[in-house]
């Protein structure tokens, strides 16, 4: 006879599991599942922009902010500090950004928005390490004040400048340039226009081959140099993280800094330094924001502070997950941006309800039966509407990140595996 | 009694003390007088008009303050409070002028309907961190967005008044059965005599009963007891019996609740607004989660932390012509709360320590033979 | 089992490894430890043993310079140190492995054991390097694990062993063990030996800290033997010395005698516990434990910490999952709720009552109404009775001593005593049928625990059933009417507190006498 089991209160997998280690190949083998299954859509829908290199490229580019903001998130939570206060710091980075690329240009900008950024996470940081505020609440202070400094500076620096107010910032002077690969993608080398390879086989049209061809396109056309450091810094963060002694430090602070206390580390500089790069990530993060729209806007940053949160849960706390998760969301976004958006959208509910019937069977397969029970209702309501809807609103993609993300962290708690002892305050002497 | 309360107010005093240090400071960089400046603000809200516009704001901030403050104490961070807030009011709006109903009755059930709805909402994130283990903040940030396409969508497509078909999508208005008359002909009684336009919303009295059963609710009921004990010690909480997921799903239910009367202030008290529209203020959940952590999730703290937010707002209003950056309103506010959260921990920190020292210091000095204490080695 | 080879029993004048000469380390109101020789031959693996309290973990930690002593020197391989961290002790070649592991569960074994000390440049990680090394030292002191494996899926065998890694890669050459066999099974306990025994082959050496006679005698070539806070035995030849001296000289050579009172144990049977098992991840913490108290009697459960005491008190309490049953008087709650047990009448005074049975911040009379606050004098129906929870709070601080201010303040101002005053006096006036009692003296000044003893004695006689665990075996004799012994899990002795020597005790508690090592 069993008695009361012990719940929690508050959150979290209880006993954290071991990370996913499962075969070498399984981002791989998913990242082709994604493709095909968009691929069969764009077949039977016919709706071909699905999966143009356009909507593509488009996705890219409205991913790049929220990446980065899943970045910030990422390093700070390995540090051991839960950072909600990122989207205030994104705020910085974009009245930063907006200033200095008004003034001098996109790549200070660029600089701008790591500096904004930074003050932000080095101020959230005093609070948390130093004085031990609770995560939570210093990241609502930080989101509240963020803002308002944005607002004063902008009425100092904007007001009465040509075209900027109180709530916009005049144009930023020049742009940034775009990269394109060449021969792949077609792009220049040395004045010659090269043969667009990809191009020619997404014209094709041929199952997943053309729908490959055109993600690769997308991502190496007219990429602007702030999007390629974005992706760039993926990769650095994954080398810092796990392949230098001060990374492997960075990850003990959250995982269990009375362990690298004992062991001689200073958990209270590793926790500074891993939120003044979150600071510094989030921060380019907006300035990316801004030179997209090649200005400072107030709440020009609408919430993807907090999405970035939700890539990285989505991503395990891993760079390449979180870069799918903020990949996926771009383009759920993207898609809104293009011509026919409405055709898209319908596709890609299409799209998701296949999905959503893929891992059906797969959860029928890991014997999951309550979880089977509530994904053949979901697959059947996202068919249902697929079939029903002829006018999709706006509203439903808009909505679908945060449904998506809703779902992952209820279905997949047992798989996450947050930083141990991130987010609780810790001080010397503490086991 | 005096003691308590100037206790009370060092940790607020040196926030306010650095706040107007770091506006100063921002005022000196923007080229302003800081002393103009503040005599200014002091200035606009010298009024009886000004007044009862601070008040009339501090309500719905207020309630908002309350709603996550009863997650606060439980260390359950309802930060989805905003989009409770919105999608009640929605919904409580549409739904007020639906119906017709004598006025009594018909305030209430609008009350009835934006509590339902609110509180259903938090239940979802509750429901997912008990069954699911979902941290109730995450949970709860999603489902502000959600909320917020559910509005939009909701308002587009099914519930807006389609007689104002024209560029501004809201409901529509509530009828005056459901509509709470402004308090001016009370305050006439006492003596006050409000210049016309001046009015005295009738939210007020429901604010203040809030405040009053928050109160009660956590000091002298069961229930707050339990929470309280759940917030502060959660393993004696379980030996003292209470049911950890019981108080989760309800806490969270009541907090959504609250969050759910947020709008109705504006829905049946404020002439300029009794629908929800494109115009309604939609981030006041937010200005909540920092007024609780202003007002140390106290039901008075609370309130003195919503009318120095609103006096602020009011206060910096009338700054422009003046030449100096209205904007400074919300460094003051902002630069107020982090600096207030930080001073509330270290005095929490401070005291703890202090307590502990003093307590081990006595116990030290006991010897035997002291009265009470055996002087050979007890058997 | 055989017992591995053994050092020469100590001749001759050689330097020691360690040497503390009368160390003295004082904290607030207590006196951990007071005037402490330890001497440590190079080359041996070295055993101190005492009780729970008796002042060994203070001493490692001074030997490993996380504090310093306030008299009395150290000495390492003959000169006189002085720690002022454990940065110092690590560089002059001390390593500690603690009782609970500090190790990062999601990293591999090679990142937890190079953190800190990295191989390779500032911006490039060497890990060959680092698993090179690992393996060096794997198979130079016979530490088998995989540098790759992921800690958090090591067994704890296992994890020990990179405990032992992460201060043999630092270069010690003095290594200190805080209980190392406390969670292992017996074969993981031959390996961790064998490995020791390896260390000193190689002219490191090891000192380890434990209670399990046996197992000092096994594999310690010298034993120092710690009480209250001194040294109160040496032993250079193991050889020469039986457990049950051991047991002697760790729990003192005489008991306290209970003073003779009346018989107040009646038939009448109030709780039963029936074959109670808790388990946890497979294995058995609480292993099919069945026992009967009466009403006017106190059955006190002895043992070294850590053998299930604490799960079976929860266990009964509804706090923990458990197989089995529990009933009080004729009432089984073994599927109730810890809330409807309280009300049944089950009092409860938890080890730690600041983990457990207080809420510090709130006031004295709100601690008093924890666990009860639903029934009167706390509560009234949905509502908490302010009045009469307060003026049921000072009668509590009247009749049981309890020195505050008043009502009001937080508990936390009060010491440790008082707190526990309060606690026993809430359980008690609540007039419950059956006590559980854990620790209930623990951190409590001599005049507090002098009361509580008093208090429990005469509710003892008023008929209270209580179930007494307890370290102090003043209080487990003094106040109990049988003791059962648990240890690993089951209860291995039913003992007479009036006739048990401390040889018996201390025996049956640290499992030497299941041994046979007469």
């Amino acid at each position: 006879m069993t008695v009361v089991t012990t719940p929690t209160f508050e959150n979290g997998p209880g006993a954290p599991t071991s990370v996913l280690r499962t075969h070498r190949w399984w981002p791989v083998a998913l990242a082709v599942l994604a493709v095909a299954i968009m691929s069969i859509t764009r077949i039977l829908s016919g709706t071909d922009d699905l999966t143009s290199s356009g909507t593509f490229g488009a996705g890219l580019r409205t991913a790049a902010p929220i990446a980065l903001a899943g970045l910030s998130g990422l390093i700070a939570e390995r540090s051991g500090t839960i950072n909600i206060g990122l989207e205030g710091m994104m705020v910085m980075g974009t009245i930063f950004a907006g200033w200095w690329g008004w003034e001098y240009g996109p790549w200070a900008a660029l600089l701008g928005g790591i500096v904004g950024g930074m003050l932000g996470g080095l101020v959230m940081s005093l609070a948390t390490t130093t004085f031990g505020v609770n995560h939570i609440v210093a990241g609502v202070a930080i989101n509240i004040l963020a803002p308002g400094i944005a607002r004063f500076m902008a009425s100092e620096l904007f007001v009465g400048a040509q075209g900027g107010s109180v709530t916009s910032s005049p144009g930023n002077s020049g742009k940034m340039g775009s990269f394109t690969v060449p021969f792949l993608s077609g792009g220049d080398l040395f004045g010659w226009t090269t043969p667009d390879v990809l191009g020619w086989l997404e014209d094709r049209g041929w199952f997943l081959v053309a729908d490959t061809a055109a993600l690769a396109k997308g991502l190496t056309t007219g990429v602007s140099w702030d999007v390629v450091i974005t992706i760039g810094l993926f990769f650095a963060v994954a080398y810092l993280l796990w392949h230098t002694p001060i990374g492997l430090r960075l990850r003990s602070s959250g995982e269990r800094p009375s362990a690298a206390d004992s062991l001689g580390v200073s958990v209270h500089r590793i926790r500074y330094l891993g939120m003044a790069l979150s600071g510094a990530f989030a921060g380019l993060g907006g300035a990316v924001l801004v030179l997209a729209a090649n200005r400072y806007q107030e709440n020009q940053v609408a919430g993807r502070g907090f999405l970035g949160l939700a890539t990285m849960i989505f991503g395990n706390w891993m760079p390449l997950g979180t870069a799918a998760g903020a990949g996926l969301f771009g383009y759920a976004q993207g898609i809104t941006l293009r011509a026919n958006p409405g055709d898209l959208v319908n596709a890609l509910m299409l799209a998701a309800a296949i999905a959503l019937a893929v891992v059906t069977v797969w959860m029928l397969v890991e014997r999951r039966w309550q979880v089977t029970a509530w994904m053949v209702v979901f697959t059947a309501v996202t068919f249902w509407a697929f079939f029903a809807a002829s006018e999709p609103n706006n509203q439903l993609v808009f909505v679908t990140p945060y449904v998506v993300t809703l779902l992952a962290v209820s279905i997949g708690a047992q798989r996450l595996r947050p930083p141990a002892e991130t987010g609780i305050p810790w001080f010397k002497g503490m086991q | 009694m005096v003691r308590r309360v100037a206790r009370a107010l060092i940790g607020p005093g040196i926030a306010a003390v650095a706040a107007m240090a770091i506006s100063s400071i921002a005022l000196l960089i923007a080229g302003s007088n800081p002393i103009d400046a503040f005599q200014a603000m002091w200035q606009s809200i010298d009024s009886t008009e000004s007044v009862v516009i601070i008040i009339n704001k501090a309500v719905p901030f207020y309630i908002a303050g309350v709603a996550v403050a009863v997650g606060f104490k439980m260390n359950l961070f309802n930060i989805g409070s905003n989009g409770q807030f919105i999608l009640a009011a929605l919904i409580a709006g549409w739904a007020g002028a639906e119906v017709s109903l004598p006025a009594p009755l018909h305030v209430a059930f609008i009350f009835l309907v934006a509590i339902a709805v609110g509180g259903a909402w938090a239940l979802i994130a509750a429901v997912l961190n008990v069954t699911r283990n979902v941290n109730v903040v995450i949970s709860t940030i999603m489902l502000n967005y959600i909320a917020i396409g559910l509005v939009a969508f909701l308002l587009s497509e099914y519930l807006a008044n389609d007689e104002n078909a024209g560029l501004v999508a809201q409901t529509k208005p509530i009828p005056p059965s459901g509509q709470l008359p402004s308090l001016n002909r009370l305050v006439e009684l006492v003596g006050f005599d409000f210049a016309p336009g001046v009015e005295l919303y009738g939210f007020l009295p429901f604010a203040v009963l809030l405040g009053v059963a928050y109160h009660v609710l956590l000091n002298r009921s069961r229930f707050g007891y339990d929470l309280r004990l759940s917030g502060i010690n959660p393993e004696a909480a379980r030996s003292a019996g209470v049911n950890p997921k019981r108080m989760v799903l309800i806490t969270l239910f009541l907090s959504g609740a609250i969050a759910g009367m947020i709008g109705l202030p504006y829905l049946i008290a404020d002439p300029n607004f009794l629908k929800y529209g494109d115009a309604f203020p939609t981030t006041i959940g937010f200005t909540g989660l920092g007024l609780a952590l202003l007002g140390n999730n106290s039901p008075i703290g609370i309130a003195a932390a919503a009318l120095v937010w609103s006096t602020i707002e009011r206060a910096t209003q009338t700054l422009g012509p003046l030449g100096i950056p209205p904007e400074i309103g919300r460094i003051l506010q902002g630069s107020f709360l982090l600096v207030a959260v930080i001073v509330y921990e270290v005095i929490r920190r401070r005291n703890a320590a202090a307590a502990v020292a003093a307590a081990a210091a006595a116990t030290a000095a006991i010897r035997p033979g002291d009265p009470g204490v055996p002087a050979g080695a007890p058997a | 089992m055989e017992s591995s080879e053994r050092a020469p029993a100590g001749t001759g004048t050689v330097t020691p490894a360690i040497e503390l000469r009368d160390i003295v380390k004082r904290f607030p109101g207590v006196v951990a430890n007071d005037g402490v020789n330890l001497t440590v031959r190079p080359g041996t693996i070295h055993a101190i043993v005492g009780e729970n309290g008796a002042g060994k973990s203070t001493l490692m930690k001074t030997l490993y310079g996380a504090h310093q002593p306030d008299e009395g020197t150290i000495a390492v391989d003959g000169s006189v140190v002085h720690f002022a961290s454990p940065r110092d002790a690590i560089a002059a070649g001390i390593g500690m492995v603690f009782q609970h592991f500090m190790l990062a569960a999601n990293f591999t074994v090679w990142e937890n054991v190079v953190l800190g000390d990295e191989p390779g440049t500032p911006v490039a990680l060497r890990p060959a390097k680092a698993r090179a090394r690992l393996r060096e030292l794997a198979e130079q002191y016979g530490l088998d694990v995989d540098p790759d494996a992921v800690v958090d899926d090591l067994g704890v065998g296992e994890k020990q062993r990179v405990e032992i890694l992460k201060v043999l890669y630092r270069g010690a050459r003095i290594v200190i063990l805080d209980e190392p066999t406390a969670v292992l099974v017996p074969q993981e306990v031959d390996e961790l030996f064998g490995s020791l025994r390896e260390l000193t082959a190689q002219g490191s050496t090891v000192v380890f800290i434990s209670h399990k006679l046996d197992e000092v005698l096994r594999h310690a070539d010298a034993i120092t033997v710690i009480r209250a806070g001194r040294t109160v035995g040496e032993v250079d030849d193991p050889s020469t010395v039986t457990p049950r001296m051991l047991a002697e000289m760790m729990v003192g050579a005489e008991l306290p005698t209970p003073e003779t009172r009346e018989r107040t144990v009646t038939d009448v049977a109030e709780l039963r516990v029936d074959r109670l098992s808790v388990r946890d991840d497979g294995r058995s913490i609480v292993d099919d434990v069945s026992f009967t108290i009466h009403r006017g009697e106190v059955v006190g459960i002895a043992g070294v910490e850590g053998n299930g005491q604490s799960e079976l008190v929860h266990a009964i309490l509804g706090l923990v999952a458990a197989d089995g049953r529990v009933t009080v008087g004729d009432q089984d709650i073994s599927t109730m709720t810890t809330q409807q047990r309280r009300a049944l009448g089950v009092g409860y005074i938890a080890e730690d009552r600041q983990k457990e049975g207080l809420a510090l911040p709130f006031s004295l009379w709100e601690n008093a109404a924890l666990g009860h606050q639903s029934r009167p004098p706390y509560g009234k129906g949905p509502w908490i009775d302010v009045d009469g929870a307060r003026s049921q709070t000072e009668r509590i601080v009247e009749d049981f001593d309890v020195r505050t201010p008043g009502v009001d303040v937080p508990i936390l101002t009060l010491s440790g005593g008082n707190q526990q005053k309060l606690v026993v006096g809430r359980e008690m006036t609540a007039d419950p049928r059956v006590l559980v009692a854990a620790h209930p003296t623990r951190g409590v000044d001599v005049g507090a625990q002098a009361l509580i003893w008093d208090i429990l004695r005469r509710a003892r006689h008023d008929g209270l059933a209580t179930l007494l665990v307890s370290a102090d075996l003043d209080e487990l004799i003094g106040l109990s009417d049988r003791l059962l012994v648990m240890l690993r899990g089951r209860i291995v002795a039913e003992l007479d507190p009036a006739t048990v020597t401390p040889a018996d005790l201390g025996s049956y508690m640290t499992g030497a006498a299941l041994e046979g090592g007469h």
